[in-house]
């Protein structure tokens, strides 16, 4: 173990700078609104007095997380054209939000997802499953975060191991949200959204500057069909053997979509190889492209982080406006990122046979070194930019889930469940334990996951969310048949297949690590023999979405047609609360209902 | 928010009023959602039946690069402008129907 002195040694002052100003200015943005953040409901919802351009800033900035700061950057540099599905549907996912959700959810009035499923359905045992779900996709998502601070921080210090990055990182902001709340969270978050599009474009277009545009760049790689790249002016470095062929890695169908056939070729005799793969190659593929939209495009509509967050428009426009506003924010952002990997992938290929936390992931934060050996220290300010970037990512996706997930825990199970007569103090500090406790098993599941690209576990994510929480949403809000169990029987089934898949897939890959990870997980080694045999199936398991969402929706109207009796008595009342323009102020009628009938 | 008013009661809570409000929303949102899916599910049905076509280089991009890693964000913009405009329209008739 070194000593934390030699540790310094090889620190580069201005990205340690740059990495140490966002944290600080993060964690004092955070004590300070502590003091002006006191009641309950300044801590789980800011009050409800967000202005838009608050808060589709503080939603974008809470939205762009260490998958999309890094991960996307360096699964493009890995996989190519396939990896840029990824932003697309990060970002018009938010289209399916805007269509179908974000106005009849704003009216609803509700403080978080669970409150929804409980209004809607009358049911507190609904709640209760709803609120499992926030926890599922919180953790699943909190895992990604956790290895971009494990990857950054083991980039500012050489000899740092992964897992004490991750450990710092998780204390920090555990205590932050801890001391903080969320009325502090959205001033954070929504000056971090600057600071993440500051530190992606500024350095990039320095970058372009001196080593060619984004088009330049990908024209030097060869399209299929060609024998000379279009263009001959980019230097590139050899590709090392583990990247892929130009070819494979510009066009559509590439290693991304294609690994679990070309594990089952590799599996066959080498005779067989090239019928199998001429014959499965591109279908499978395909399925595999259609499966991956369905769950980044459902999935947005469905993240307890971010739904949680259109409770803080004063009303059903404003949250539209908002939601319009965050596509343009984000949209603009997600332009960027692939840049890195493209470029990345002609200037900096030695990164493709780094493992775990020296692979293609910290190619946000290495690429601007580059231009050092030409300017000097203008590469290690770009650099710190970034760095800081990726600071400002992960910290503000982990604190938002963090917020959700202690909100659902301190006031769901604790206010609701437990201790349903326990005073506001208590509250507060129950919320302040749950923290604490959400943000310990974070940290511990975040210091397994080195050998996993971040990319893709946000996207596991996202695919549970498309199963669960969308159908929940999508259906209560247009259909007045659904009952609660209709509800209850798809969003578990649709959810719990995912998250199983999702666990399995990743138990695979693990094993597969040729680090210590290998050796935890080798019991799942023949996962993989299996995987071989069954391509289809491997697909199916890597993303689900194209199955489980059809499923949890299926099941939802089966289910809620076998028990139509139990169609909760105002719905009628229920439905136009969530769909009539609050001008008509039909939501204040209703909650007098409400209280009148609960009076008798 | 104003408070209700019991004068035009009936026309708000009846059935047929709830079944076109609705009507109106859902089928406004579907087109929106069905000029997006066109696009966007269109896109891998191009790369496989037209690879030769989605390869042509335009400025160094390829055509199929070109379209889902640049223009695609504005395309899901104009849409949901489009959106926005035409629901917050559809409230205020929606207002103007029942107060009338």
């Amino acid at each position: 173990m070194t000593t934390p002195l030699a540790l310094l040694g090889g620190v580069d002052p201005w990205i340690f700078g740059f990495s140490f100003l966002t944290v600080a200015v993060t964690l004092w943005m955070g004590f300070r609104s502590a003091k002006t953040s006191k009641t309950a409901s300044d801590f789980f919802v800011a009050g409800r007095s967000v202005s838009v351009g608050w808060n589709a800033s503080a939603i974008s900035g809470e939205y762009l997380s260490a998958a999309s700061f890094m991960g996307v950057a360096g699964m493009v540099m890995s996989s190519g054209y396939d990896a840029l599905w990824y932003p697309v549907c990060y970002a018009c996912g938010y289209l399916f939000l805007l269509l179908f959700i974000a106005g009849p959810l704003r009216r609803f009035g509700a403080y978080t997802i669970p409150d929804f499923a409980e209004g809607r359905f009358d049911s507190p045992l609904f709640r209760k499953i709803a609120v499992c779900f926030v926890l599922f996709i919180g953790f699943f998502y909190t895992m990604p975060q956790m290895k971009g601070a494990g990857v950054t921080l083991a980039y500012i210090f050489p000899g740092l191991p992964y897992w004490v990055g991750v450990v710092v990182v998780g204390a920090v902001i555990t205590l932050n949200v801890a001391l903080g709340g969320m009325k502090g969270i959205t001033l954070v978050q929504a000056v971090q959204y600057w600071i993440k599009l500051f530190a992606i474009s500024v350095p990039i277009f320095v970058l372009m500057a001196v080593v060619g545009f984004y088009n330049t760049q990908i024209g030097a790689n060869l399209a299929p069909g060609e024998t000379v790249p279009a263009v001959s002016s980019i230097e590139r470095k050899p590709l090392v053997e583990k990247a892929p062929k130009d070819t494979a890695w510009i066009a559509p169908f590439g290693p991304l979509t294609t690994k679990a056939v070309t594990a089952a070729a590799n599996a066959l005799p080498a005779e067989q190889r090239a019928d199998f793969l001429a014959e499965h190659q591109k279908p499978y593929s395909l399925l595999y492209t259609y499966s991956l939209i369905i769950a980044l495009v459902c999935g947005t509509a469905g993240l307890p982080h971010i739904l949680v967050r259109f409770y803080t428009n004063p009303d059903g426009v404003a949250a539209k406006k908002t939601t319009m506003w965050v596509m343009i924010l984000i949209g603009v952002f997600y332009v960027f990122p692939p840049v890195f990997g493209v470029i990345g992938r002609n200037l900096l290929p030695e990164l493709y046979s780094g493992v775990g936390a020296k692979g293609t992931d910290k190619i946000v934060l290495e690429l601007p070194t580059l231009i050092g050996a030409k300017y000097g220290v203008v590469g290690s300010i770009l650099s710190g930019i970034t760095c800081a970037g990726a600071f400002a990512a992960f910290m503000s996706t982990f604190s938002g889930l963090l917020v959700s997930m202690t909100g659902a825990l301190a006031h769901d199970v604790y206010g609701r469940m437990l201790r349903p007569q326990s005073r506001p103090a208590e509250r507060m500090a129950a919320f302040k334990v749950a923290a604490v406790l959400i943000g310990g098993v974070a940290v511990t599941l975040g210091c397994f996951v080195e050998p996993l690209e971040i990319n893709f576990m946000v996207g596991q994510a996202f695919a549970i969310a498309a199963a669960s929480y969308f159908p929940l949403l999508f259906m209560s809000v247009w259909w007045r048949g659904m009952t609660m169990k209709g509800a209850a029987a798809g969003m578990l089934t649709g959810g719990l297949c995912a998250l199983g898949a999702a666990a399995l897939t990743n138990l695979g890959t693990l094993a597969l690590d040729k680090g210590p990870m290998g050796k935890v997980f080798a019991g799942f080694a023949p996962l993989n023999g299996f995987w071989a045999q069954h391509p289809l199936l491997r697909i199916l398991c890597e993303q689900p979405a194209i199955w489980t969402v059809p499923l949890a929706i299926t099941l939802m109207v089966v289910v809620s047609k076998a028990t139509s009796a139990q169609v909760p008595a105002d719905i009628r009342m229920k439905m136009l609360v969530l769909h009539a323009p609050e001008k008509l102020g039909l939501k204040q009628e209703y909650i007098q209902e409400q209280q009148a009938g609960a009076g008798h | 928010m104003s408070s209700p008013t019991p004068a035009h009661d009936d026309v708000v809570h009846s059935e047929s009023f709830l079944r076109s409000l609705m009507r109106r929303q859902l089928s406004l949102s579907i087109a929106c959602a069905a000029t997006f899916l066109v696009a966007l599910l269109g896109m891998p049905l191009l790369n496989y039946f037209a690879p030769a076509l989605m390869a042509t280089r335009v400025a160094g991009f390829t055509l199929s690069w070109l379209i889902l890693g640049v223009l695609f964000f504005p395309f899901v913009w104009i849409i949901s402008y489009i959106f926005i405009k035409r629901s917050l329209r559809l409230e205020e008739d929606e207002v103007k129907d029942v107060r009338r």
